[in-house]
């Protein structure tokens, strides 16, 4: 029991800022930045939950998030899960050169390079356009990386035997391996999409109208712009944390595994 | 991100094994490959190949680009705000690094243990470091908040009466960009050195009982010894990410006030997208990429030794 006690005060030590962010958000403006601080809303104002949509285009910005996440996360499982399999199961000259070409890329900071990248998207004409964030970020590198770490752990043996009853490598691609890395394919995914939902620089970069904006980039400038309005930006807040918070609980385990393939092995 | 390649099966031998099925292999592997290569050559290998040429080149947006050796260099190192910018990312790491290392293993010590529902408790703390970093940035802003936020209330309240101005004051905005980052990425860091705990053969702690040692000593000679390896990849991953910083800072202070918290990664897009000197941020991120590979080639060499 006093150990139940002791991880139940850290965890809500360590939650205050969410608890706060709740309570914030379900308060009138004046309420929330008081002395001494009111934990629990004096009247629960459930209006700033309806409000905020006329206030700002939320649900414009919900839907752009989403519309990246989903197309940028199924590029990635599907290119990055198919690259795995030539870099792990096929033998060809030239193979691990290249594949140290990714890996070397992935030690590079991002920042290192997104000068030359936003000149290359500005040549194409692709700024301002979701089209720029799906090129920079559908064909990670990590991804393949993750994949292959899991493909490795497959015996090759399962691929010969496939091979001797007569399937293509895309067939063995599609019907050996695919099922059996089911749990590196949704870790693969999770991480995507939540990076992707929570990303804000590269939006930030590349998407200038109001009507491509992203969650992450509609809330930052609704701060600027009504930065006294601090219980409805708290609710803002809440539901751009809303989405990920579903993800999570559906699948934090595979989030867990993730951290673990790409990080632990070797 | 390790990037030691794992030892493989050896080629499976093919009764027709000859320069036919080579070359049909070859066919087959790049089709595999190509539709995330073409992606990953256009988009991120011709960049980072560009970064490293385009330092040493004089190119603006309203220029054509000329080869002028150093130069960019030279104007970097007589840079005051170069200068600032370095000197924050490193305070940055100094404070970041050590800070989040040592609650990870706390927490993670802590939760090493089967207890029905510790799942819960991970998860929750776990949960900071998936948050969407506006909302994150944006809560911490208003709990910093110099005069009725609840952080300065607490500090009140315990007697102290000149609480700081946090990211309102030049030289408290850098901590409190710390603390807010060390409380987002401690759980993935915790998670990282639950992993190592639970690698330590339980065997190793019941000797050690069985030797007398006490709880401090077990700590000590046995679990510090055993997580080396965590800590080595923990002590990488931390300093790496660090001297990446970016989004938080942009977020929460934007460099300021003044530029008490402007870092390397802020310069790059200031000078680079900002203002369109390719060439000169192209000079910096140069730099920013030298010091990471040295901490990471740094690190791995300590390590070696260590093992020897």
């Amino acid at each position: 029991m006093v150990v139940y006690a002791v991880l139940a005060v850290l965890v809500l030590a360590l939650m205050v800022p969410f608890i706060w962010m709740v309570s914030s958000s379900l308060k009138e403006n004046n309420q929330v930045l008081t002395v001494p601080i009111q934990w629990i809303p004096s009247e629960f104002v459930w209006s700033n939950y309806t409000d905020i949509w006329t206030r700002i285009p939320m649900m414009g910005y919900l839907q752009n998030s989403l519309y990246l996440a989903v197309i940028i996360t199924c590029l990635q499982v599907l290119t990055g899960s198919l690259a795995a399999y030539g870099f792990s199961k096929v033998r060809f000259p030239g193979r691990d050169v290249l594949f140290l070409a990714y890996i070397g890329t992935i030690a590079v900071p991002w920042q290192a390079y997104m000068v030359p990248q936003y000149i290359m998207m500005q040549n194409l004409g692709l700024t301002n356009s979701f089209n720029a964030l799906i090129l920079l970020q559908a064909f990670g590198a990590f991804g393949v990386f993750l994949m292959r770490q899991y493909y490795m752990t497959i015996p090759d043996e399962l691929c010969e035997a496939a091979r001797i009853d007569g399937l293509s490598e895309y067939g063995i691609w599609a019907r050996v391996i695919l099922p059996l890395s089911k749990p590196a394919l949704a870790s693969l995914a999770l991480l995507t999409f939540v990076n992707t939902w929570n990303d804000y620089m590269g939006p930030f970069i590349y998407l200038t109208s109001n009507r491509l904006w992203t969650v992450q980039l509609g809330l930052r400038s609704f701060v600027g712009q009504f930065d006294a309005e601090y219980a409805m930006i708290m609710t803002g807040s809440v539901i751009s944390v809303i989405p990920i918070l579903i993800i999570f609980l559906l699948g934090q385990r595979y989030f867990i595994q993730g951290i673990a393939t790409s990080g632990m092995k070797g | 991100m390790t990037t030691e390649i794992i030892p493989q099966a050896p080629a499976p031998v093919h009764s027709r094994g000859n320069r036919k099925q080579a070359r049909r292999n070859t066919l087959i592997g790049w089709t595999f490959i190509l539709p995330n290569f073409l992606g990953f050559l256009a988009f991120t290998l011709i960049p980072v190949l560009a970064a490293l040429a385009l330092s040493f080149m004089e190119w603006t947006s309203f220029s054509a680009p000329k080869w002028v050796g150093l130069a960019n260099f030279q104007r970097m190192l007589a840079s005051d705000t170069f200068w600032v910018a370095l000197r924050n990312t490193v305070l940055y790491a100094v404070g970041h690094v050590p800070l989040t290392m040592a609650l990870a293993l706390l927490l993670a010590m802590l939760l090493n243990r089967k207890l029905k529902g510790i799942g819960f408790f991970r998860v929750a703390i776990f949960f900071p470091y998936i948050t969407s970093l506006v909302a994150v940035a944006v809560v911490w802003n208003m709990l910093f908040s110099p005069d009725s936020g609840p952080i300065n209330q607490f500090l009140h309240s315990i007697g102290i009466a000149e609480a700081p101005g946090w990211t309102s004051s030049s030289d408290w905005a850098l901590p409190a960009v710390i603390i807010t980052s060390v409380w987002r990425d401690m759980g993935y860091y915790m998670v990282l050195y639950l992993a190592g705990l639970q690698a330590i053969p339980t065997e190793l702690y019941e000797a050690a009982e069985v030797d007398g040692a006490s709880a401090w000593q077990r700590f000590w000679n046995v679990t510090i010894p055993s997580l080396r390896p965590t800590t080595f990849f923990v002590v990488v991953m931390l300093t790496v990410s660090s001297f990446k910083v970016f989004d938080l800072i942009v977020v929460m202070t934007n460099g300021g006030p003044g530029r008490s918290t402007t870092v390397l990664s802020q310069l790059i897009y200031q000078e680079g997208i900002g203002e369109g000197k390719f060439g000169y941020s192209s000079a910096i991120s140069l730099v920013l990429f030298l010091i990471v590979l040295t901490v990471t080639v740094l690190q791995f060499k300590i390590q070696q030794r260590r093992e020897r």
